[in-house]
């Protein structure tokens, strides 16, 4: 009644004795006790998860509480994997746990926001103009496109209807398509495991408009090329759980607890279960902790560390004794066993590239793709074989795709390694192997061996049907190259681990500073224990290794060690590369919907580093010449010519994408050839031979070839990803900036010899910037228009990971708050208003699309033996053989929207597929018309299938992918035997009946279903694990051979001296010269920059969050060793400027004894908005992480149309590594933080205020 | 006009004052059961707080009890147990005098610390400033007394508030005349006492009445709080 009157109880007895007068039980007001059951009372509690690339992919509560979110906390209810595993919750880290901050924060996205100058001129056109006239009247007047491109990144938003931007960005759209190309229109999006519905609208979007979406992986340089070169496969990796089978885990280049903060208890219970564990990081990171032992290499060595490490196992395990295992695991699955052909090459040989079937007389009787056949000797017969499984295999012949030991004709063989024993081989030859660790550097040590070593190899004559060659196996060839003595005599060869030869403990030594011994126990333990279990040892890796430019050598130097022991395709062993990949596991129910395949096909796609390196004109500034990369072995030929005129020629001869493509408007070029009457594939052909039509790639800083209208969702690509982020601003952006170096023209050095250079650089190549995000970043703060979208707890959506094999959703806890919609919903309002707006200007139109030749088709095997281009006139020009496959695909503009929102007729008539197989899906789409309902409205789409809401479209994805639909995934799997000639769907048939909802992952998250789309199962018996299926269901690697791939004998591989892995030390960029006199009379000290993954962020994400911040010094940061500060005279704290010749950064140091002498951290995408101040060498603010890097191709990299090394979206192609960068360090006299009144650009740039 | 005043801020004021403190407390103890704490701020700066806290509470209990028994105790009861009034008044000059400047270094340690210590500042309302403002105003007028006193030890002064706060418990309409021609330094002393109690209930005063007496006597040493409801 009242808690005072409650109280007044004196004359009644309510306290009642017991335990004899110890305790009392009392009768009082228990009412306060509610406070704290509320305190976990809410009105609902949703299941979402955090859409950020992490590869985290954990389920999360999120609690709802009068309508609010209050906050969210870690689900716990994935179901359970085995007895004998340890669960894989709770997963979750404290990022995550502090994003319901940013629904309701300051920096939040409310409102459409535009550039003021741009929306008033925008309304003053519209006064008098339709829509594109209205557009094209501002864009083509350059004071006016000057007016608000020249003021990118300087505030001056103001708030818009969403009716009004989206008519501007439509117009846009339509006004660049009409007159330029629509692939004028770039899309730029990452990883759409995190969130596939949000990624399938925007790229839905462009694909029926014609548009071309961006590559990320390759980009981000998560992609490792070496996986792709190795494997054919992009990258596939153990599930986490999988850790803890493993015996011997190393870590190398990874930090699991602060990168893969839910997974590391796995590590931890891996180390209970008696895992040994060996963590390779140059710092004190956060997973040395988890080491027995610790090893510290000097930073970008690594490779050197492998190689050595390989020379200790292929010594004891392979040639002293040879481990039977692992004997057979390199006969059987890797192609050592093939046979190289010998070359003379000044005085000595050197290898070329793998025998082909086609060489032989008749073929060695294989009727079809015998150029694409390898060879090896017979054991049993003596006989030269071509065994099953080579890639000439999987294009011709049904059944044979397979790696049993069997010859094409069917008889057994047992492959032959080597030919060492003196019966074997013909004769021993000198073969010459490039080495690269004798190079100038002045921050890393060399030795002074020379540039070819020499070594002894087994060889043997073979005959050929034009004359003979002489040739080794790749094993022979491989021990050769590990510097092992064999006892065939010669020089550069060791038989002690104490010699100093490439590549012995000791030579490793002196170039990584890691001691001999600490390699040779661990190259002893790591095989031993493979050895014993069959494979059981890991290696965790990252981007530690990945991000230096000549990641390829770290990562083959480590895949060598797995090859060698047996560890790939062994649950408990192998590769876990875990950079940011996140396994879009229902990929092939995806695709339809991200890239409008039910509509048209193909859909355009670009590698983004080729086109940022083009288009941010890096390429202007490029330093590194090609003679520079280039190796001492590299064949006769000509090899001239910079990076981007490689990159040209790769585009040119199909290799590569190439976007924009044509300097004529791809629109035009269709209408041209029926105007000339004739098709348009040939037109385009006839046009390139004879120079009428250009491609655009050309001349990159031509107005006609410049991208003019950008998207960016789901990204930060300016605050997080953009590698050369001052040029972003200058070329691109056409804003200030803060680039320091001076281009090509400007130093007088050689110009590329395929490119047109012009004088004048373009500055401001973009017309819009369209950025979609909740929160205010720093790519928002550079664009035009910023659209408002929903956070991850506002949309409906699905979400994967490598990490673990469960498919969850994001779900909305509460309406998208203030004017914000999900990514779904802006696009279809997109896509409605271009579909109103279009017949201004477009009406039904042909679109000529040119694609690469692409890996997983039947075009991969195009180019066979040499590089030949079209353009010298080696070759005629061929669509998808010589060059880029060229097809015509009809645009309905003015029914874009109606196509947007209904699943088209290709699926229904043609199917769908991926990685090489196909499958009909005639039944998933009547599945489909049942669930969602089928579009009654007259039109195109009538009685079609509706895909109106995100839901909608998450069944669509679901229904079509074999992973969440049994009988899909046997279908598939059946789809797959026709190329193997062997049984694959027992491993989905205890699952055709399960398809899995949307509703069913809201309930809980739930396992996937095994598919051929990927290289593991998911079974009741092993974890996932990578290349599981070709260990044990003997489906080939898609490789030329087959097998896992150790030599790789392409032309370009060989001239960069990498058909086999060797070390190669990190590049000079020659930055930090150019700028040292801005230092000088100053302490400073030069250290190498490095970017790793953070610990208070997720990329930049959570980087602007309050409650992160507060975890760290709030702002900004680099580390760097005690010793280093010393010598720049720093103390912890101080605010530093790091800088070189790309541009300039100020951080504050935290100066720490965990620091490699030597070496700069600044932890990746520290958003520039939060507590920065200006640069004294720039005069901006801040500058990024990225305003001291620019991105550099590596050649290899281009290479295409030759089997794994074919172009795939985000699966191969040129990466952005950032590494091998230095920075000039020093502390920053003045801190100013530009507060006062700015030079104004224009005097009245304070409308912005009005 | 003087007369009249006095009658109002002696007379009637301490009614008002008393009531509100009972009243107010009453109703904020069952409407804002939550709001019922002394808001330490011990969580957020231990600082000056211990020797600040202990030397206030010490010396103001001291008073508090002082005033509590000088003031109410029948000075009948004084007589009959012999105890002059000269030497009552130089008790309470000594006593209260030690224990007032034990607790004015506690107050003035406190009031800096809430004042200058930007986290207690920030997290400080207006009421936790403004009560301890009073209470270091008031043991500065308390103190004040002192010198005052020492100008009549034989305590007839004394006697005059001790007639006065008499007065007011037992409803004598003319209780204000005791202390009409008093030094005003005690007249202001008394009038911030009131106003003190007036304040009473809505600052963190209020934890004056749970201080944890009964917890000395308590029986058991493990309570179980009934699922049933109070009677």
């Amino acid at each position: 009644m009242s808690h005072l009157l409650d109280r007044l109880n004196f004359f009644s007895k309510t306290k009642a004795p017991y335990a004899d007068g110890h305790g009392i039980t009392t009768s009082e007001d228990r009412r306060w006790e509610d406070g704290y059951r509320k305190r976990w009372q809410h009105d609902k509690i949703v299941r979402s998860t955090h859409g950020v690339n992490c590869t985290g992919s954990c389920s999360w509560k999120v609690y709802v509480k009068g309508g609010i979110v209050t906050w969210e906390t870690q689900q716990t209810d994935y179901p359970r994997t085995r007895p004998d595993l340890p669960n894989h919750e709770p997963r979750g880290c404290s990022r995550g746990a502090s994003y319901s901050w940013y629904i309701y924060s300051a920096n939040r996205v409310k409102y459409p926001l535009i550039r003021s100058r741009l929306v008033r001129l925008w309304r003053k056109a519209r006064e008098t103009m339709e829509p594109v006239a209205a557009w094209k009247s501002i864009v083509e007047d350059q004071a006016k496109r000057d007016s608000y491109t020249k003021i990118r990144g300087h505030g001056g938003f103001i708030r818009a209807a969403w009716d009004e931007v989206t008519e501007i960005i439509a117009a846009s759209n339509a006004y660049t398509a009409k007159k330029y190309g629509p692939d004028r229109v770039i899309g730029f999006s990452p990883i759409p495991a995190m969130s596939m519905v949000s990624y399938a609208a925007g790229s839905r979007y462009l694909s029926l408009l014609g548009g071309t979406c961006m590559s990320f992986y390759d980009w981000y340089c998560d992609l490792p090329p070496a996986s792709p070169m190795t494997w054919g496969e992009q990258t596939d990796v153990p599930e986490s759980a999988d850790w803890y089978n493993a015996g011997f885990l190393m870590l190398w280049g990874s930090n699991v607890p602060q990168t893969r903060t839910p997974d590391a208890h796995f590590y931890t219970e891996a180390r209970y279960r008696g895992a040994k564990s060996v963590v390779v990081s140059p710092d004190y990171s956060e997973a040395a902790k988890f080491s027995d032992m610790w090893l510290h290499p000097k930073q970008g060595t690594d490779a050197a560390l492998a190689m050595a490490m390989g020379h200790v196992i292929l010594r004891e395990y392979h040639l002293d004794r040879q481990a039977e295992y692992f004997e057979e695991y390199a006969r059987k699955y890797s192609d050592m066993p093939m046979l190289v052909r010998l070359v003379e090459k000044d005085g000595h040989f050197i290898p070329e590239r793998l025998l082909r079937a086609s060489e032989f007389k008749d073929n060695l009787g294989e009727k079809e793709n015998a150029e694409w056949k390898t060879v090896a000797f017979d054991e049993l017969s003596e006989k030269i074989v071509v065994p099953n499984g080579t890639i000439g295999s999987r294009w011709s012949e049904k059944g044979k795709w397979n790696l049993e030991e069997k010859e094409t004709d069917g008889n057994d063989t047992k492959l032959k390694l080597t030919n060492i024993l003196d019966g074997d081989h013909d004769t021993v030859v000198d073969v010459a192997f490039p080495y690269f660790g004798n190079r100038e550097h002045d921050y890393f040590k060399g030795t002074d061996h020379p540039d070819t070593l020499i070594r002894r190899v087994p060889a043997r004559n073979v005959k050929l049907a034009k004359g003979g060659v002489l040739v080794a196996s790749v094993y022979d060839l491989f021990m050769a190259n590990y510097g092992l003595d064999r006892g065939l005599g010669g020089e550069n060869i060791a038989s002690d681990y104490s010699e100093n030869e490439p590549y012995t403990p000791a030579w490793a030594e002196q170039i990584t500073g890691t001691p001999a011994d600490q390699i040779i126990t661990v190259a002893r333990e790591f095989a031993d224990n493979a050895e014993k279990t069959n494979g059981k040892s890991m290696v965790i890796l990252g981007a530690g290794l990945n991000h230096w430019y000549h990641m390829d050598m770290n990562y083959r130097g480590i895949i060598n060690l797995l090859i060698m022991c047996g560890c790939i395709g062994q649950s408990g062993g192998g590769w876990s590369h875990y950079v940011g990949q996140e396994k879009l596991r229902p990929q092939t129910g995806w695709q339809p919907l991200a890239f409008a395949l039910d509509w048209a096909r193909p859909p355009r796609h670009q590698n983004s580093t080729s086109f940022f390196y083009a288009h941010s004109d890096q390429w202007r500034y490029e330093t590194l010449d090609v003679d520079e990369i280039l190796s001492p072995t590299a064949p006769e030929g000509e090899m001239s010519g910079s990076l981007i005129d490689f990159n040209v020629r790769a585009e040119r001869m199909g290799w590569l994408p190439s976007a924009p493509q044509l300097k004529t408007n791809p629109l035009e070029v269709a209408k041209a050839a029926r105007d000339a009457g004739k098709e348009p594939k040939d037109y385009v052909v006839d046009g390139l031979k004879s120079g009428d039509l250009k491609l655009s790639c050309h001349d990159p800083d031509d107005p006609a070839n410049w991208p003019r209208n950008m998207f960016v969702w789901r990204s930060n690509i300016l605050g997080s990803s953009g590698k050369g982020h001052e040029y972003f601003l200058k070329h691109l952006l056409g804003t200030e900036h803060g680039v320091q170096g001076k281009d090509l023209g400007e130093m007088g050095h050689k110009k590329p010899e395929d490119v047109v250079w012009h004088d004048e650089a373009p500055e401001g190549k973009l017309d819009l910037v369209v950025t979609l995000d909740f929160r205010m970043s720093t790519t928002c703060v550079y664009s035009d228009i910023v659209l408002p979208t929903a956070t991850w707890y506002e949309k409906n959506d699905l979400n994967t990971s490598d990490m673990h094999p469960f498919i969850h959703p994001l779900s909305a806890a509460v309406d998208p708050v203030w004017e914000s919609k999900s990514d779904w919903e802006i696009y279809k309002a997109i896509a409605k208003k271009f579909s109103e707006i279009a017949p201004e200007v477009l009406g039904e139109e042909e679109d000529v699309v040119m694609t690469p030749i692409l890996h997983d088709t039947p075009g991969e095997i195009a180019q066979p033996m040499d590089v030949q281009d079209w353009k010298t006139g080696d070759v005629e020009p061929i669509p998808g053989k010589t060059m880029a496959q060229i097809s015509v695909v009809k645009r309905d503009y003015p029914n874009l929207y109606k196509r947007f929102t209904a699943l088209g007729p290709l699926m229904e008539n043609v199917g769908n597929g991926g990685k090489g197989i196909a499958w009909k899906t005639k039944e998933e789409v009547e599945h489909l018309k049942e669930l969602n309902g089928v579009v009654t409205e007259e039109g195109p789409t009538k009685g079609m299938a509706k895909i109106e809401s995100d839901i909608d479209a998450t069944e669509v994805i679901l229904m079509l992918a074999p992973e969440t639909n049994g009988e899909v995934a046997v279908k598939a799997w059946e789809a797959l035997e026709e190329f193997t000639g062997r049984e694959h769907a027992h491993l989905a048939l205890p699952k055709e009946d399960e398809k899995i909802r949307y509703r069913d992952v809201v309930a809980q998250p739930r396992k996937i279903i095994s598919s051929p789309t990927w290289s593991g199962i998911e079974s009741e018996k092993v974890c996932y694990n990578a290349g599981y299926t070709n260990v044990h269901e003997l489906i080939p690697w898609r490789t030329l051979t087959g097998r896992q791939q150790l030599y790789q004998d392409h032309l370009w591989m060989r001239a960069f001296g990498e058909g086999f892995c060797v070390y190669r030390p990190p590049i000079d960029t020659k930055a930090v010269k150019p700028m040292l006199d801005r230092a000088e009379g100053q302490e400073h000290v030069v250290l190498n920059f490095i970017t790793p993954h953070q610990k208070w962020g997720i990329h930049s994400t959570y980087t602007d969050n309050l409650l992160m911040l507060t975890l760290s010094r709030g702002g900004p940061i680099v580390w760097m060793s005690e010793v280093d500060a010393v010598k720049a005279g720093l103390v912890d704290n101080d605010w530093v400027e790091a800088f070189n010749s790309n541009g300039a950064l100020v951080a504050r140091v935290v100066v720490s004894q965990r620091m490699k002498e030597g070496t700069l951290f600044m932890y990746h995408a520290q958003e520039k908005i939060v507590n920065v101040p200006g640069s004294p060498i720039t005069g901006q603010r801040g500058g990024i992480h990225n305003s001291v890097t620019r991105a550099i191709l590596k050649p290899t990299h281009m290479i295409g149309g030759y089997a794994q090394q074919s172009y795939g979206f985000n699966y191969y192609g040129t990466v952005g590594s950032n590494r091998d960068e230095f920075v000039i360090v020093r502390k920053l006299a003045d801190v100013d933080w530009l507060d006062g009144e700015k030079d104004r650009l224009h005097p009245d740039d304070m409308e912005a205020a009005e | 006009m003087a007369e009249f005043l006095n009658h109002l801020v002696f007379g009637i004021y301490p009614y008002i004052a008393l009531s509100v403190l009972a009243i107010g407390s009453v109703i904020r103890y069952d409407r804002e059961p939550y709001s019922w704490k002394s808001g330490s701020s011990q969580l957020l700066r231990r600082k000056q707080l211990m020797v600040g806290s202990l030397c206030f509470h010490l010396g103001v209990l001291i008073i508090f009890f002082g005033h509590l028994g000088g003031l109410l105790t029948p000075i009948e009861l004084f007589d009959a147990m012999g105890i002059s009034h000269g030497v009552k008044q130089t008790l309470a000059i000594v006593v209260g005098g030690i224990a007032g400047i034990f607790a004015f270094f506690g107050a003035t340690l406190l009031l800096h610390r809430r004042l200058f210590d930007p986290r207690i500042r920030r997290s400080s309302s207006f009421s936790d400033i403004a009560i301890l403002f009073l209470l270091w105003l008031q043991l500065v007028l308390g103190l004040a007394t002192i010198f005052v006193s020492l100008d009549h030890l034989d305590g007839h002064e004394m006697v005059k508030f001790m007639s006065w706060a008499r007065g007011i418990f037992t409803f004598q309409a003319d209780a204000s005349s005791f202390v009409m021609d008093v030094h005003p330094v005690f007249k202001a002393h008394l009038f911030l006492g009131l106003t003190i109690f007036l304040v009473f209930p809505f600052t963190r005063l209020v934890h004056m009445f749970s201080a944890p007496v009964r917890y000395i006597w308590r029986s058991g040493y493990q309570i179980v709080r009934s699922k049933k409801a109070a009677l």
